[in-house]
Order: structure tokens, then C-alpha cells, then sequence
């Protein structure tokens, strides 16, 4: 198949320049793909996805009777980042990251960025993921935020810009690394020819960064992962996880505290996990803490938490550095507490907690992104220019209720990456989702969950939308 | 898993059976619904019990819960709640088969022609039991899931010679006939035990099948072999000593074991085998349901278990 008939339009492409040569990390591949005999990408395609469905990855369609079961769409052409743009990535995102934990552990303690100003007080009383029940705690070397995964966006004019931080529970890794798994065995050539970060040593990372956290000095204290269960979309990755890591993969109801430890239910009795990875949000870890209604989590376990007898990653808490309100002020977050200009630059973003700006985000309704400051994975937002007269109606009298609940940002023209549409290759919108582990020190996945809108035109590449994904190649330098 | 092979080996030796009958015999399917003790389910979902509604109900229908794709889907639904405890080839293997014997589940031709698809189930359980066998670490998962696969297969192997006796003969006086010999070997072929007894005891003979199926130390099917190495299982997950026991798990499932050890095929067979089989079925169930109690049933911190580690 040929790039003959591919077109950058208008936009940045991520392996094509405006004139249709390559860039020039990308040239091996698409010299590959050119020369691949007729039918033989499509082949290669229909092969990656055969394999995603005998491994499972997979999510089932409940509104059909016969539980027919859909692959994650995932396509072959990999996305390429060149060395240099990751290396200054990288440090964008350390920057950021140690910034956010500084930020999280002040607003438990002394709350210095709101006494200086430089953070409106009312913005953090009002939000949601302020948990008041998080005041004055001390998480292991004052870590909160051990998993972050960060997505990034490009705009028109080639700029790479931060577009939202996922503080709490971000899921997607286990994509990353199958992603690799298929993409090591489709283009088995050019990934050895060029020189490709490896992604395989992230559970490794993960099991070391979570056993940091044990506080008491331990030769290898006992992680497990605390999944919601079965019925949760991301149990796939659950389960992927701890069977990487060799942890126990455990629910609420398999844990209890009973003498100042958390303790596992076991065949065997009752054995003590020192750390818990928990990828169940705060309002559903201790009923006795948070939602009384929660099945989900452990009543007592913030108890023995505060006591510093479990660790949990992520800390509890930390949801109130990825409010998109807060979200705004990262720059001055950054500089506040390094003196140091952020890296990577925020989108500009409008917070209609300020009657001003409510006031621009409704006259401009129709050349703005508008997102719940609380929500993820799509849902909740108005992308202006894609919406009918009547919609941009019904947000503006959200926005007007609850100004305080919404942000808004120009929208951006996203770059494109090749995908395989119908037989054709096509460009469509991307970003970038890399993880970043915070333990002892700060470690970047090389790469990251490359998110694709397969949508035509469209520009939410949440999985929950419609949205696939590639492999990210990083090149080494 | 080892449930949906048992079911595919049931069907395929009454397919083999009925194939055998003189011509003009009434075909018998109802016996095999009964075996699989599921008459009232079977009952009210399907009028007769026609070779078709009798294949349909055990293969391929999802509302009967122990239907071999209601197995597989539940082999499959388990292996994913315990991914992380398995190997990636053993959930690879079981949903490679879930997958492929879903697809040929939904042919129209299957009812007509079923022989390869039994063959396939039958060697998808077998494929995953050599992943599971080359790839688990030998500890209580591994202990586990051998011990269910072998109960399992210990209760099938007893209701597979029980179809022998439900498959009436066309008279009494065909019992010891050729066609009486050609049904024994059925019973042997589908508990892929035909050849294995012929290096054992030789010539077909009731007796002496009874003997090789319940009682064998050494056929890997055989009741006896079965419970044995289930047994030793048990007491590796426990570390009680084998002979003693700490929980009613380990009494109920040695006591069993023990009954058999020294049980002999003259006396069985004088009390009848049915009712034999029947009361091994019962006790097993009995033994099935101490062992969930003692290490699967939820109970609070302090409350005494049943199971008492390290005493």
C-alpha cells in the first residue's frame, strides 16, 4: 500500500512534512511500508488484530444479546518521536510532576501557595477533590503522586502542549506494552533498525517505585493491587499488572483491618500487605472515611493509612492537583515552588470560576473546547465548533448554573498520524499519554499510549468515544 | 474445562453406541441427561429427547449451565478473574478455545456431523492441562487447580460407565454377546482407556473394566488414580501429612480414597454397580463441598475456620 494518496491537509503530521516526504525519524518506516507487496499492510493489520483477540484484549458489548466481544481498535503504523523532542519531553514532564507533589503536599499542610495568592483559596474550598479528611498527612517521603500519566497535544504549528493531568487512577499502560508486544512481531526490520526505546521494564519499575513506599526499612514488603473488580473497564489491566509484577490482584471484600495492619485473606488465614496499589477512586477506599456506601473498598483502612502502617498508591488526596481548575495555574505552580519556567506550556485555558472569562466563554462559545472540571474519559465537554446552535445553547446555561464546574480552551487543531481506514491510509487526530513513576526518584516511560480519534475529523481519542490507539516509538539518541 | 471434555466424551460414546445398535433399535439419548443429572432442566426447555434436542442441550445451550460452551465460557470468565495467578499461555490457551469452539458452536451443520467438534473440545482441555502442567509454579494455585480437574474427572469417569448401564440392550439374552463387547469398548474409547486396558487385562470383560475404570492404580482416568492424586494435592495446599487430616476436607475426601484402596471388583459388582456409582457420586459431592467450605467460604478475621494452619 502507498502514501501516493495521503494528505497532511492542513495540519501537523506526525511522520509526514507539508510537502509529502517524510520526517526524517519516520523515512525508514515509510520506506518499509512502500515497499511491502500489495495487500500485505492490510494482511499484517488483520494479523496484529487476530492476536489481540487470542490474548483478550478485548471489551465486551453489552447491548448485544450474544456478548459479542470488540479488541480495543489498535493500529499498526507506529508513531515515531524522535529523540531529541523526547528528551525535552522528559524533563518537561519531571518538571511537572515534582511541581504537582510539591503542590499536593503543601495544600495538606500549610497551604502557603494560598496565603501568598497566588492561588485563589476559594478554587481549592470548592472543589470537589479537595479531600479535608487528607489535612496533615505524611505519605512516605512526602510522595503522593507515584503514578501520573500526562497527555499531551500538538497543535497546527508544530507546539506540544500539556492538555490534562491524570493524578488519580490513569489507566492505559497495559496498551503500551502490548501495543509493543504486537508491533515487535509486525515490523520486526525497521523496530531493529531503529533503534527503539524498550517500554518492557515498566512493571519492574512499578513493583520497585510501590515498594519504596513501605516506610519501615523491609527486605520486600508485600504489594497488592486493589482492583474494583471484574466489571470495571480496566480490569484487563488490572489483572495484566499484577500478573507482571507477581502481586496478588485483590478486591475489598479479600481485605480487613484487624490489628492496626491490613491484612489479605489467604487460603492459608490471614497474611499483612504492606503497600497497596489501589485503582479504586478515594470515595470508594473506606466507607468509614469516605462514600459510607462504598462495597468497593476497606473500612479502617485510612485509619491504619494515617498510622503509616499500609501505603497507597496514589495517596489519597492527589485528585486535587488534576482539577482542570487547578490545572490552569500549573505554570504558576511550577514557578512558585522551583522558580523555574514551566517546560512544556499548558494550553490557555479559561476558568469560568472568574466572571470575566465566563463572560468570553460564552460569547465564544463556538471556537472553544469546554470541559467538566471533574470529569475524564470525554464525557462532559462541548467541542464549540463541532456542536449544533442548540447544544452551545444548553452548555451556556450549564456554564451560567455552575461556572465554577467548567474550564474552557481554544480548541486546538490536534496533529494527524496515518491510520489504516477502510483499506486506506488516512490521517487522523492524536495525542500522547506518557506515565510517569514517581518513588524514590522520577522515572518517564519512554513513549507512551498514542490515542487516536478514528472518527473523521473528530478530536476525542478517549477509548470510551470511539478512540484507538498505536505503539509510540521513541528513538534513542 | 475438564467438565466440557467429560461432556464431549459422553456424547461421543453414545454416538458410537447408537451407531452400533442393531438397525430397527430405538435410539436412547435420555439416559445421558439423566447421567448428567439435569433431567428437570432438560424437561422443561425440550419436548423429546431426540439425539438432536439431547446434543443441543449438553453442547451447545447457554441456559444449561453445565452445556460444554457454558463450561468453556465459565473456564474462560474464571482464568480472567485469576489472570494474574495463571501463566499467559494458559489464559491464552483457553480463550484461543473459547473462541474457536464458539465459532464452530454456531455452524447448523454441527448437529449433523458432530465428531470433529467433540474431538476438539475434547483436545482443547488436554492442550490447556500440558500449558498448565509446563508453566504453573507448583504451589496452591497449581495444587488447586489440579485437585478440581481431578475430582472433576473422577466423578465423570463414574457416570461414564454408568452409561453403560442406563444403554439397554435389545434383550436380556445379549447380555455377554458381541454387541454387549461392542459397547464396553465404548465405554473404554471415550475414556480414551481402550488400548490401556488391552495392555492391562487383554479381552473385553465386564469385571475386569470395572476394575481398570474405578480401580486402577495407575490409569490416569481411573477413580482410584483420580482421588489419589487429588488427595496428595489437598495435603500439599494444607501440608497436613497424607493419612492424617485437619479439616473435613481432608477426612471426607481420605476416607473416600481409603474406600476405594481397598475395595475389590467381585464384591461391587455383587452389590451392583449403579448403586456403587451412585453412592461414590453422593460422597464426592459431599467431599467437593467440605473442600470449598474450608478454603473458599468468606469468613470473618478470628472467626474459627474449620482449617487451622500450623497446629
Amino acid at each position: 500500500m502507498q502514501f501516493a494518496t495521503y494528505e497532511t491537509a492542513n495540519f501537523y503530521d506526525e511522520m509526514f512534512l507539508a510537502d509529502g516526504s517524510p520526517r526524517s525519524g519516520a523515512r525508514l518506516l515509510q520506506e518499509r511500508i512502500a515497499s511491502l507487496p500489495d495487500g500485505e499492510l492490510l494482511a499484517r493489520q488483520a494479523a496484529a488484530e487476530r492476536l489481540l483477540l487470542q490474548n483478550g484484549i478485548t471489551f465486551n458489548v453489552y447491548s448485544d444479546s450474544a456478548a459479542t466481544e470488540k479488541i480495543f481498535p489498535f493500529d499498526i503504523i507506529p508513531r515515531i518521536v524522535e529523540a531529541a523532542e523526547w528528551d525535552w519531553l522528559e524533563k518537561g514532564l519531571k518538571q511537572r510532576v515534582y511541581a504537582l507533589n510539591l503542590f499536593v503536599d503543601d495544600i495538606y499542610h500549610e497551604q502557603k501557595i494560598l496565603k501568598d495568592k497566588v492561588i485563589p483559596e476559594a478554587l481549592i474550598q470548592s472543589a470537589r477533590s479537595f479531600r479535608k479528611e487528607c489535612v496533615g498527612l505524611n505519605p512516605p517521603q512526602k510522595v503522593w503522586c507515584h503514578i501520573t500519566g500526562t497527555d499531551l497535544v500538538r497543535d497546527r504549528d508544530g507546539q506540544i502542549y500539556v492538555l490534562e493531568d491524570n493524578l488519580r487512577c490513569p489507566s492505559g499502560v497495559s496498551y503500551v506494552l502490548e501495543n509493543r508486544r504486537i508491533l515487535k512481531r509486525t515490523f520486526p526490520q525497521v523496530f531493529e533498525a531503529l533503534r527503539v526505546r524498550p517500554v518492557d521494564e515498566y512493571p519492574s519499575r512499578l513493583l520497585s517505585t510501590l515498594q519504596s513506599l513501605f516506610p519501615a526499612a523491609m527486605e520486600s514488603p508485600k504489594v497488592a493491587l486493589l482492583t474494583p473488580g471484574i466489571f470495571n473497564s480496566a480490569y484487563y489491566e488490572h489483572t495484566f499488572l499484577a500478573q507482571q509484577m507477581g502481586v496478588e490482584l485483590v478486591e475489598g471484600n479479600d481485605l480487613v483491618a484487624a490489628n492496626g495492619r491490613i491484612m489479605m485473606r489467604t487460603t492459608k488465614g490471614f497474611e499483612p500487605v504492606d503497600v497497596l496499589y489501589r485503582r479504586i477512586d478515594d470515595d470508594f477506599l473506606d466507607p468509614e472515611v469516605f462514600r459510607s456506601d462504598s462495597l468497593l473498598g476497606v473500612p479502617g483502612l485510612m485509619e491504619i493509612y494515617k498510622k503509616g502502617r499500609v501505603a497507597l498508591a496514589n495517596a489519597p488526596g492527589t485528585g486535587i492537583a488534576d482539577d482542570k481548575c487547578i490545572y490552569a495555574f500549573v505554570p504558576k505552580i511550577i514557578e512558585y515552588y522551583l522558580g523555574e519556567k514551566i517546560i512544556i506550556p499548558n494550553v490557555p485555558t479559561h476558568v469560568c470560576a472568574e466572571p470575566r472569562e465566563l463572560a468570553y466563554v460564552i460569547a465564544n462559545l463556538d471556537k472553544l473546547v469546554v470541559k467538566a472540571v471533574n470529569e475524564s474519559g470525554g464525557y462532559g465537554m462541548l467541542v464549540g465548533p463541532h456542536a449544533s446552535d442548540e447544544e452551545r445553547v444548553e452548555f451556556a446555561d450549564r456554564l451560567r448554573q455552575n461556572p465554577r464546574n467548567y474550564i474552557a480552551q481554544p480548541t486546538l487543531a490536534l496533529s494527524r498520524v496515518p491510520v489504516i481506514v477502510n483499506g486506506q491510509i488516512a490521517g487522523r487526530h492524536v495525542d500522547l499519554r506518557p506515565y510517569v513513576l514517581y518513588g524514590t526518584d522520577i522515572y518517564v516511560l519512554p513513549g507512551g499510549l498514542t490515542r487516536v480519534a478514528l472518527k473523521q475529523g473528530s478530536l476525542v481519542v478517549n477509548s470510551s468515544q470511539g478512540g484507538g490507539s498505536k505503539d509510540t516509538w521513541v528513538l534513542m539518541s | 474445562m475438564e467438565r466440557a471434555e467429560n461432556v464431549s466424551r459422553f456424547i461421543d460414546v453414545n454416538l458410537q453406541m447408537m451407531l452400533d445398535l442393531p438397525s430397527g433399535s430405538n435410539q436412547q439419548w435420555r439416559p445421558l441427561v439423566s447421567i448428567s443429572g439435569d433431567d428437570s432442566v432438560f424437561a422443561s426447555r425440550y419436548a423429546a429427547a431426540t439425539r438432536e434436542n439431547v446434543i443441543k442441550f449438553l453442547a451447545l445451550d447457554m441456559e444449561n449451565p453445565n452445556s460444554i460452551v457454558s463450561c468453556l465460557r465459565a473456564a474462560r470468565e474464571n482464568s480472567r478473574t485469576v489472570r494474574e495467578a495463571i501463566s499467559s499461555e494458559m489464559w491464552e490457551q483457553v480463550n484461543t478455545s473459547y473462541l474457536a469452539i464458539n465459532a464452530a458452536a454456531s455452524n447448523p451443520l454441527l448437529i449433523h456431523s458432530p465428531y470433529s467438534f467433540f474431538n476438539e473440545v475434547k483436545k482443547a482441555s488436554q492442550l490447556f492441562d500440558g500449558v498448565a502442567e509446563a508453566t504453573m509454579l507448583r504451589g496452591e494455585g497449581w495444587h488447586f487447580f489440579r485437585m478440581g480437574r481431578l475430582v472433576e474427572r473422577a466423578d465423570k469417569t463414574s457416570r461414564l460407565l454408568d452409561v453403560k448401564y442406563y444403554i439397554l440392550l435389545p434383550s436380556l439374552t445379549d447380555v455377554g454377546t458381541p454387541l454387549d463387547d461392542i459397547q464396553w469398548a465404548a465405554v473404554l474409547r471415550s475414556a480414551s482407556a481402550l488400548e490401556m486396558y488391552r495392555k492391562r487385562h487383554g479381552h473385553i470383560a465386564p469385571e475386569q473394566i470395572v476394575e481398570f475404570l474405578v480401580l486402577d492404580h495407575e490409569f490416569p482416568r481411573s477413580i482410584h488414580h483420580c482421588l489419589t492424586a487429588a488427595n496428595d494435592s489437598l495435603h500439599s495446599i494444607s501440608g497436613t501429612p497424607v493419612g492424617m487430616y485437619r479439616n473435613p476436607a481432608e477426612q471426607r475426601l481420605g476416607q473416600l480414597r481409603a474406600e476405594l484402596a481397598y475395595a475389590d471388583t467381585e464384591h461391587i459388582i455383587k452389590r451392583g454397580l449403579h448403586e456403587f456409582l451412585d453412592g461414590f457420586q453422593t460422597k464426592l459431592n459431599l467431599a467437593d463441598q467440605c473442600i470449598y467450605d474450608t478454603f473458599f467460604a468468606l469468613r470473618p478475621i478470628g472467626a474459627s475456620a474449620p482449617y487451622r494452619a500450623g497446629q
